[in-house]
This record gives C-alpha cells, structure tokens and sequence, in this order.
C-alpha cells in the first residue's frame, strides 16, 4: 500500500506534494489522503466489502483469478496515464485491443510456429498507431481528442471491413497461454497467473520510467506545456512516445485478452473510457501533469472490484450503471479535493481543471468589444 | 502557414471545407446517377442536420467554458421516453409533456455544472458518470419503445416549408438564440472568458461558476429539445436512441470540426453547423455510393481528423482576432469578436 | 447599450419563428405526415407495450403451438417453407422486367446479420443471373432508426424502387415509415423484426423469441433439477426479438423453481467470462441461458478455468458454439433464429415478380440442433469461420461454400 510513496515521482516544476516533506508515518499518512494514495483505500474497502458479502472471494485462489483478469484492464490503465499526464487522451485503445485480437486469431490461427513472428509483429502495429496518434497530435496539432477519436472509427472500420466483422476463430492454445496460464503450487497464493505476473512486471518497468528524465519531462510538459517547451524538452516526441507506450499497453492488453476471453471482435469495446474512468478513480487528473502511474493501476483493480461487489451484491443489471456512475463521480469529486489540499501550500489553488491543449497558447478573453 | 489563408478565420476555413463537401458530394451524387439538389437528398441531408445539430449547438456552449458533456445521448433518450409515456397519444397532454421533458433535462444540466464547478470534476468524468447514472434508471424503467406522440406532436417532424424541414429551421432558431446569447449578453462574454482563462476571468471579477452551470444547463436542455424531436419523428419514445446516434462523440467532433477549440474559450456556432454539415453531407454522398458500413467509419475517423488538421495547424499562428481586419465574410460568420 | 440590439434580435427572431410556425401548418397537405388512418393501429400497440412487459400470454401460446405445427413446403429448402395462412395476392406485380430493390438494412454488425447479408447478396447474384432482379440498392442504418426512417424516406422520394425490403431497426419506431413506403402501392418486405402495421406485402420471420424461450427454458428446465441456479447472459435491453425470448423462458423457469439470474454481456467474451467465474465464486452454476450464442465460448471457458463441472447450457447454432459443444460433450442445445430468413426475402421478391401468392406472415421453421444433428452440421460447416451460423441455408447458392468462408461484407 504504501508503494505510491516511494515510486511518487512529482516533477520539478511543480511543490512538492506534502508527502514528502515528513517523516515516514507522516508521508504514509499524508499519501493516502492525497488522491493517489487514496484509491489504494478504495480499493482496500471494495475488497473488504466484496469478502464480507461472501467470504469464498477471500480465498487467495480466487483473489489470484481476479488479479489476473483484471490485468489487462490494469496494463491499459497504466497505458493511458502516460497519455493523461502529458494532457492528452487516448480514444483509440479498444480499437487496438479489438485489432490485436483480430490480428492474434486471423495470423495465428492453428501454426504454433507464427507464436512469435505474429506477436511481435502485433507489438509493430501497436507501436506504429501509437506513432501516428503522437505525431498528428503534437506536429499536425490535431486535439488528440479528435486524433483518437478518427484512429477509433477508423481502425474499428477498417479490421471489421478485412474480416467481415467476424475472426476466422481462436488461435492456438500455446498463444492463449499467455492470458489464460498460471504458475501452479506457488506458495501461499495457491497459483500465480501470468497477466498477473506480466501486470506487475509492467508496473515496475512503468514506475522506474516515471522516474528517469522522460517521466519527469512527460509531467512536466503535462503540468506546463509552455515552460517545458521553453526549457528546450522535446515536446513532440515526448508525447510522441506517451502514445506509443499508450497503444503498446493496449496490444499488451489484447494479447491478454485474446487468452482471458478468447477472439471477438466485440472484445476490448468501451476499453477507453474504462482505462480512462480507472485512471481518474486512480487519483489522476485529466488535463496532465498530475498523478502517479501505480495509483492508475490501482484504480483499475479499483473499478473490477466495484463490479465484482455489484455481482455478489446482486445488484439488478439494469442498475449497475447507475452505482457506477454515482461512484466515479463521487471518487473524483473527493481526489479533487485531494490536490486542491496538496496544492494549497503554493497558494493559489487551480480553478477546475480544464482540458488543456497544450500546443496552442492559452486563448485571450476573446469577449473583447462587440 | 501566413499565405492568402491568413485573413480567414478558422470558421472561414470550415465553411470553405463545407462548400468543398459540398461541390464533390454533388459531383459524386451525379456520377451515381443521382441529383444532389434533389428534394428528397436535400431533406435527408438538413433532417440529418438537426438533431446532431441541435446537440452540437449545446455542445459549443459546454466546451467553450472548457468542460465537456458526455451525457448527452443518455439525456436524449430519457427525454424521448419520459415526453412519450406523458403524451400517452393524447394531444392534450403534449405541453405539460414538453415541458417536463425540458425541466428534467435542465435539471441534469444543473447537476452537471454543479458537479464540474463546485466538485471540481472534470466534466469528462461529471458528465460519463451522470450518463452511466441516467443510463441505469432508463434501463431499469423502460425496457423497449415507450408511450406514444399523439398526431399534432408528430407534425412537427412531418411538416416541411417548401423543402427545408420544420425541424431544422427548430434546429437554426435555437442556433440563432445561442449566437445571441454569445454575442449580445454579458453571460456570452463570461463563457468565452471563463473558458479562456478561469483565473483570469476570476480575477477580473467573473464568477466562474454561473457560466459553467448555464453551459451545462442549456446543453441539456439542447438534447432534451433533439429528443423531442426524435419523438416526433419516431412517434414512439425509444430508451436508446441517443446511443443509437453516438451523439456523444460525434458532436464533440462536430465541434471541433467546426473549430472551437477544445479546451474551452474559442470557437463559434456557426462553425459548429458547417461541422454538423460537413457529416451530413459525407454520410448523404456514402449512402448514395452505397459505401460498406464499416468502411463509412473509416472515411469518417479520416475526414474528422483530417478536416481539423487543415487549420489546426495554423490556428497557433493567428493574432488574436481582434487585431485583424475581418473580411466580410469572416465579419458574418464570426460572432465571438 | 447591450441590451437593445439583445432585445431586438430576440424579438425579430421569435417573430420570424411564429411567421415560419405559422407557415408550416398551411403547407402541411402536401406532407407525407402519418394519416389518421394509421393513428388507431399504433395507438393501439402501445396500450399493449403500455405496461413496459415484454410478457404476452397470447403470443407465447400462438408461438408455442407454432413450434409443433406442419410447414408447407419441401424440408430439403426450409427457407421456403412457411405455416398455412393469410396470402397475399401479387398479380398486379407481375412483370418480366428485371426490379429494381431497395433495401433499408438496420445494420451489418453482428456476426448472425452479417452472415445472413453475405448469404442474401449470394442470393441476389442468383436472381440477377435470372433476370428477376436488376439492381438491388441498400442502405445501411448502422443500428440507428433516425437513419433508418431517414433511408426510407430517401428510397421512397429518389429510389426509383420497384420493390422495398425493410429490416427493421426497431419496431414501434419504424411503423410509420414502413406505412409511407407502402403508401407507395409498390410491394414491401419486412423481415426479422416486425412492424405495428400489417401493410406490407409479407412480414417474414422464424417463429420467434416466444419459442426461443420456450425451447430454451424446457431443455434447461428438463436438464436441471428445482432449485438449481441457471445464469442468463443477455446481449441487450430493449429489442423486441430479445426481450421475448427471456420473457419466455423467465416465465418458465419461475413455473419450474429454477433459480435464473440475469445480466446484460454486450456480447463481450471477457464480460461474460468475469460474470460467470464471479457467480461460481459465490455458488454453483448448474446451467447456462443465452439469448443469443454469440461469447458462448468463454462462458463454458470460465467453467474449466475455474475447475468445475461443465453447465447445462443453450447457445446458438453459431459455429463457435456448435465447435465447444462437441469439444466439451456438455449437455447442450442450440436453439436456431433462422439465418435463411434473409434469402426468404429475395425468393419472396422473384415470388411477387411472378405474380404469385405468397404469405401475408411468412412464418419460417425454426428448429434447434439437438446433440444428435450436432456433428451433420459441424462436418457440413467444415471450414467457416467461428461467427458463422450452421443453418445460413445458402448451400445451394453461387460461391458456396468460398464466400462464407472468405467472409467478404459486400
């Protein structure tokens, strides 16, 4: 729980959050109450909640499927906090996800041998959407909004067009593995699933990045793009590369899914408002340059469980959406009391946050005389 | 960039992109073997306008002051079955119908700025949660087609004044009401400044507030009035007909399609409806080629991104407008000078 | 200063707007507006939806006895078989020159709709080689009734159309469009989800949701034992050829004490999947309901991945299913919504062109894959793709069987 604190990466250019300025009790403290700290209580509460109305889900056995299957949803939240904390969105990652899987069953199918050729072609593709929603968005300077929103449309249509809407089927068995495997007699936790496995891997990888300039610089350039531009970061290929880590999480995400959930071109549908909705349940804020990349993870693991609650709670279908909503707006409205409280010793806390494109000038009042 | 383009705005541009749309849509209308000025195409094409129209007018209003509404297909539906199941067919009841519809609606948009300006949530969020919110009540309530417009009400969408459709000259009326609001009120000047710059609007003495909750108010009521209309148009109310449109994303790219910039505090109406246009006049020319559904989407995510990037580029070289002279054109188009 | 041009465009406007309003109601003749005739017909239908409950008891009857009745027609070619009734006379069609068809599709974007559009344009290269057809023009809703009422319309005003085939989007909605297009005097055709109207030529549909339900719900209910829990894994609200298939078979598990839950999936694998592996965490599933097979897969997979015995469970002659079935050798039943309804369509077409009668309401067989029919239809199938449907009926037609299997949305 406590990991937020020391992977927290706050960029220079902003104050410090006040987790870091006490001692180790008090920065826990004070790291939970901020938002991103926060959601780690969240989830710790659906959890508890979750196993007091039905106590099977506290056996590690069960609490080990749903880590696992939760991963992708996590490894795409993860994804999109990097697009998010540079400013931007990420509309187009269920269309990756639902292209990767198409792409997994269609290439795959029953060859044992195209495991790998086909895999890392997937990761190209991944990587080069990435790409192209970077390079639209910071050289065309497209709101990357729109960018996502036309690589959304367009991708959907274009894998539903070469296959008739439809896989050919699911692919071998030793590429399922991948999302469907586990490591067996693993002490305490019974079993370890690889999406778990692979999640966390992920999340180390995506904490240490945090970390080095490109995370500091990525954040910084989310919190304000004018003075990153001005202090000479390459602002281009930074968010470039946030769009590219993006799509690349969502490829993970699919190669995942096509072994959770098996080839559908259904598969990965609503994917980027959930990793969305998880990274600001994750304490984020949308608009940049704010909020930590586990804590994204966290929201994700967050939000499964809510829905999970919503299951044993037999809550009727009909009105899952409404808990949710309620939920979420509930979430976000107390993390952003959070930051305006961790922002509060600089002085002027920030009026509602805004969705800020950073690669146009802050627009005058333009209400001038009529 | 600073070539011959430089003196027109950006609306100027889009408008310039709509007669583009226009010219190749008759073109290749006529290669088909069809006319483009047809009465019939002409009243697909404007009928199509409306609603997406009407939604994206609000739509204007909510991304100028710099939040987003990704409620709105949810409040459409809900006001499509709640004014059905109040008309219950009986001419008699359409106004208090009406009525209730739009206050309901209001009441959304009102929770809505609240949240995004007291809460301080996002409106991306405010707006996703208050439509999973709706979304659960209407899925909870209605199961299918619900109540019934009773004749007089259906009128609306069955009268036409020579070939323009009532419902689209409903659709400019409430376009000119909101260019009003912008251009003649002190309320319009608040939006763009609140959206511009909330500190500095703040500083200057604005209370941010008030133009963010009217914002999301008349959003709403904006979609509740599509919904009605598509009541009239359905003669039923139908629980997922705002999702049916997508009208959440497509006026959001209607918007920016018409060049208000996303992030709140410029942009104009008019470009809004020459965005609306512009996708009225692709999905006409798609159906008369008689395009592969899969790939319209194809051609739609392209157009959008490419028709924004034709001036978004430029738009970060651009004085302030105040300091150019407006063309004659630009000075009809641009209301927000 | 401000506020006079305010008041002054306000006024203007609001009096150009009374001008325009006052306008329209003259020129409302010549509007195609819905006539009073139609009024008492919808008025009708929506005092019988008026309680919201998809549940009526005179429709499950009519439905459960069309289950058992004869069909007219050869068995060898089920899509032209029909129940004895009501037929429309089509001589005044009659013609020999080739027709023009305009067809307003809801949309292509499931695998059952897409399968039956690849087998109807088979169908119509058919009839365009025999001269019955000549064109056949469509326009795709993309699951929206705006577009929809807005493609008819279009059809209607600048089609040029000999003959209309509608698929509707929804029913109530799509009543008073489909009642314009029949204003026309040309012949209609609506097929899979009906209308409020009885206008067209012939409606053509398999039995229905009603039966789906009840075949369902039986083989369920037969399989289980009382008080055992079924999982219902449903698509969407709100679609009328849905929305009766639970509402039979929730009425018949209630009469049968079976526990039955259900939730809406979208069709999503990892959906349904995380639905089933939560309700095995909290007890035992004994049986699984679908109203439509599509994400079957995953759920038999949540079963194995969970390390419990398989379900009982109802699917859909999907090929996905029809292939896990036989994998697993689970206790099954795929119960049918009969893909060939959309070559009906077009034999309906050369019907009419020839003058001859046909079905007012072409109800088509609809008949489940039981175990024992399970492997025909497999080794007939060989080779399609997962989102096929066994009893597409397009064996015969041109392309077969590389069409389906390249699976080429025209």
């Amino acid at each position: 729980m406590s990991t937020p604190v020391t992977t927290s990466t706050p960029a220079p250019a902003r104050a410090a959050i006040p987790a870091h300025q006490r001692g180790l009790g008090g920065r826990l403290l004070a790291a939970i109450l901020t938002p991103g700290g926060a959601v780690f209580v969240l989830a710790a509460v659906l959890l508890i909640a979750t196993i007091q109305a039905n106590p099977n889900f506290g056996d590690p056995g069960v609490v080990m499927l749903f880590l696992g299957r939760t991963a992708p949803i996590a490894i795409a939240a993860i994804g999109q906090y990097y697009v998010i904390v540079s400013g931007e969105f990420d509309l187009s990652m269920g269309a990756v996800i639902g292209t990767q899987v198409v792409l997994a069953g269609n290439m795959i199918g029953e060859d044992p041998d195209k495991v790998v050729p086909v895999t890392v072609l997937m990761l190209l593709v991944g990587a080069a959407v990435g790409f192209v929603n970077g390079v639209v968005t910071t050289l065309l300077r497209v709101p990357s909004f729109i960018v996502t929103l036309g690589m959304m449309l367009a991708l959907g249509g274009l894998v539903s067009y070469l296959t008739g809407g439809a896989a050919t089927g699911n692919p071998v068995d030793e590429f399922r593995e991948i999302g469907r495997g586990r490591f067996e007699n693993v002490p305490l936790v019974e079993f370890l699933p690889y999406p778990l496995l692979i999640l966390v891997v992920l999340a180390i990888v995506a904490s240490w990045l945090m970390r080095r300039p490109f995370g500091r610089n990525l954040l910084a350039v989310g919190d304000n793009p004018e003075s990153a531009e001005r202090s000479g970061t390459s602002v281009w290929w930074l968010k470039t590369r946030a769009f590219m880590i993006s799509s690349l999480a969502a490829s993970v995400s699919g190669i995942l899914l096509v072994g959770y959930a098996g080839v559908h071109p259904s598969v990965g549908d609503g994917y980027e408002f959930t990793a969305i909705t998880a990274v600001v349940l994750g304490g984020v804020l949308l608009g940049g340059g704010r909020g930590w990349v586990l804590s994204a993870a966290a929201g994700a693991i967050a939000l499964e469980l809510l829905f999970t609650l919503l299951t044993v709670k037999e809550v009727e279908s009909t009105w899952r959406d409404t808990v949710q909503g309620v939920i979420i707006i509930l979430a976000v409205a107390v993390a952003a009391r959070g930051w305006q409280a961790g922002r509060r010793p600089r002085g002027s806390a920030r009026q509602a946050p805004s969705t800020r494109i950073p690669t146009t000038p802050t627009p005058g009042t333009t209400n001038g005389d009529n | 960039m600073r070539s011959r383009l430089q003196h027109l705005t950006s609306t100027g541009i889009v408008v310039a992109v709509l007669v583009l749309s226009l010219v190749v849509g008759a073109i290749l209308t006529a290669i088909e073997g069809r006319n483009f000025l047809s009465s019939g195409n002409i009243d697909a094409i404007l009928t199509g306008c409306s609603i997406l129209g009407l939604i994206a007018i609000g739509q204007t209003l909510v991304i100028l002051v710099g939040s987003l509404d990704l409620s709105v297909p949810f409040v459409v539906s809900l006001t499509s079955v709640l004014a059905a199941g109040h008309m219950a067919g009986e001419p008699g009841n359409v106004v208090p119908a009406v009525l209730l519809a739009l206050g309901i609606a209001a009441v959304i948009g009102l929770a809505n700025g609240l949240v995004v300006s007291f809460l301080k949530v996002h409106g991306f969020v405010a707006t996703l949660g208050m439509g999973l919110i709706i979304s659960g009540y209407i899925g909870s309530n209605y199961q299918g087609s619900h109540g019934l417009a009773p004749r007089s009400f259906r009128l609306i969408d069955a009268t036409q004044i020579g070939p323009v459709p009532l419902t689209f000259l409903i659709m400019l009326g409430c376009a000119l009401l909101a260019i009003l609001m912008l251009r003649r009120t002190r309320l319009g000047h608040h939006l763009y400044a609140v959206g511009g710059s909330p500190e500095v609007a703040r500083l200057s003495g604005i209370r941010t507030s008030v133009p963010v909750v009217v914002a999301h108010v008349l959003c709403s009521v904006l979609a509740a009035v599509a919904g009605l209309l598509l009541l009239s148009r359905l003669s039923v109310g139908s629980p997922t007909i705002g999702s049916q449109g997508d009208y959440d994303l497509m006026s959001i790219a209607a918007v920016v399609l018409g060049g208000t910039l996303l992030a709140g505090g410029k942009g104009n109406i008019v470009g809004t409806l020459a965005g609306v246009a512009i996708f009225a006049v692709l999905d006409s020319v798609m159906g008369v080629m008689q395009v592969n559904p899969f790939l319209k989407d194809v051609i739609r995510g392209l157009v959008i991104v490419a028709a924004v990037a034709v001036y978004a580029g430029r738009e970060i070289d651009r004085r302030p407008a105040r300091f150019d002279r407006p063309t004659g054109l630009d000075a009809v188009l641009q209301e927000t000078k | 200063m401000r506020k006079s041009p305010l008041l002054r465009g306000a006024v203007v406007s609001a009096a150009a707007l009374l001008v325009l309003a006052a306008c329209s109601t003259d020129d409302s003749v010549d509007d195609p507006a819905p006539d009073a005739g139609a009024d008492p017909e919808t008025s009708e239908s929506a005092d019988a939806s008026a309680d919201t409950e998809w549940f009526v008891q005179a429709d499950f009857d009519e439905q459960d006895a069309q289950r058992s009745a004869t069909f007219e027609g050869d068995d060898a070619t089920p899509w032209l078989q029909y129940i004895d009734g009501p037929m429309t006379d089509t001589k005044k069609y009659a013609t020999q020159e080739a027709q023009k068809v305009c067809f307003a599709n809801a949309s292509i974007s499931n695998p059952w709709r897409q399968t039956g559009w690849i087998t109807m344009n088979q169908q119509l290269k058919a009839l365009q080689d025999s001269k019955v057809i000549g064109e056949m023009e469509t326009r795709d809703a993309q699951d929206d009734d705006n577009t929809q009422i807005a493609d008819i319309d279009y059809f209607i005003a600048e089609g040029n159309c000999d003959v209309f085939i509608i698929s509707p989007n929804s029913t109530a909605a799509m009543t008073p469009a489909v009642e314009r297009a029949c204003e026309t005097g040309k012949p209609v055709i609506v097929f899979d989800r009906g209308v409020n109207t009885d206008c067209y030529t012939s409606f053509i549909h398999p039995i229905g949701g009603y039966a789906w339900g009840i075949d369902t719900a039986n083989f369920l209910s037969e399989n289980l034992e009382e008080g055992d829990k079924v999982v219902a894994l449903r698509i969407l609200p709100g679609v009328d050829v849905l929305e009766t298939r639970w509402a039979a078979a929730e009425k018949i598990f209630k009469d049968n004490g079976i526990d039955a839950v259900d939730y809406f999936t979208g069709a999503d694998p990892s959906k349904i999947k995380q639905i089933i592996s939560d309700e095995l965490v909290k007890g035992d599933v004994k049986g699984i309901w679908m109203d439509a097979g599509d994400g079957a897969v995953a759920a038999i997979e949540a079963f194995e991945d969970a390390g419990v015995d398989l379900p009982v469970m109802t699917g859909e002659d999907e090929m996905s299913f029809l292939r896990k079935w036989e994998e697993t050798g689970l206790t099954g039943l795929a119960p049918v919504y009969s893909n060939f309804q959309w070559r009906t369509t077009l034999l309906a077409v050369e019907k009419i062109v020839k003058g001859e009668a046909i079905p007012s309401e072409w109800v088509l067989p609809q008949v489940p894959i039981t175990e024992d029919e399970r492997a025909d239809f497999l080794e007939e199938n060989d080779g399609m793709p997962d989102g096929h449907y066994a009893k597409f009926g397009g064996e015969d037609l041109p392309g077969y069987p590389q069409v389906w299997q390249d699976r080429k949305i025209p």
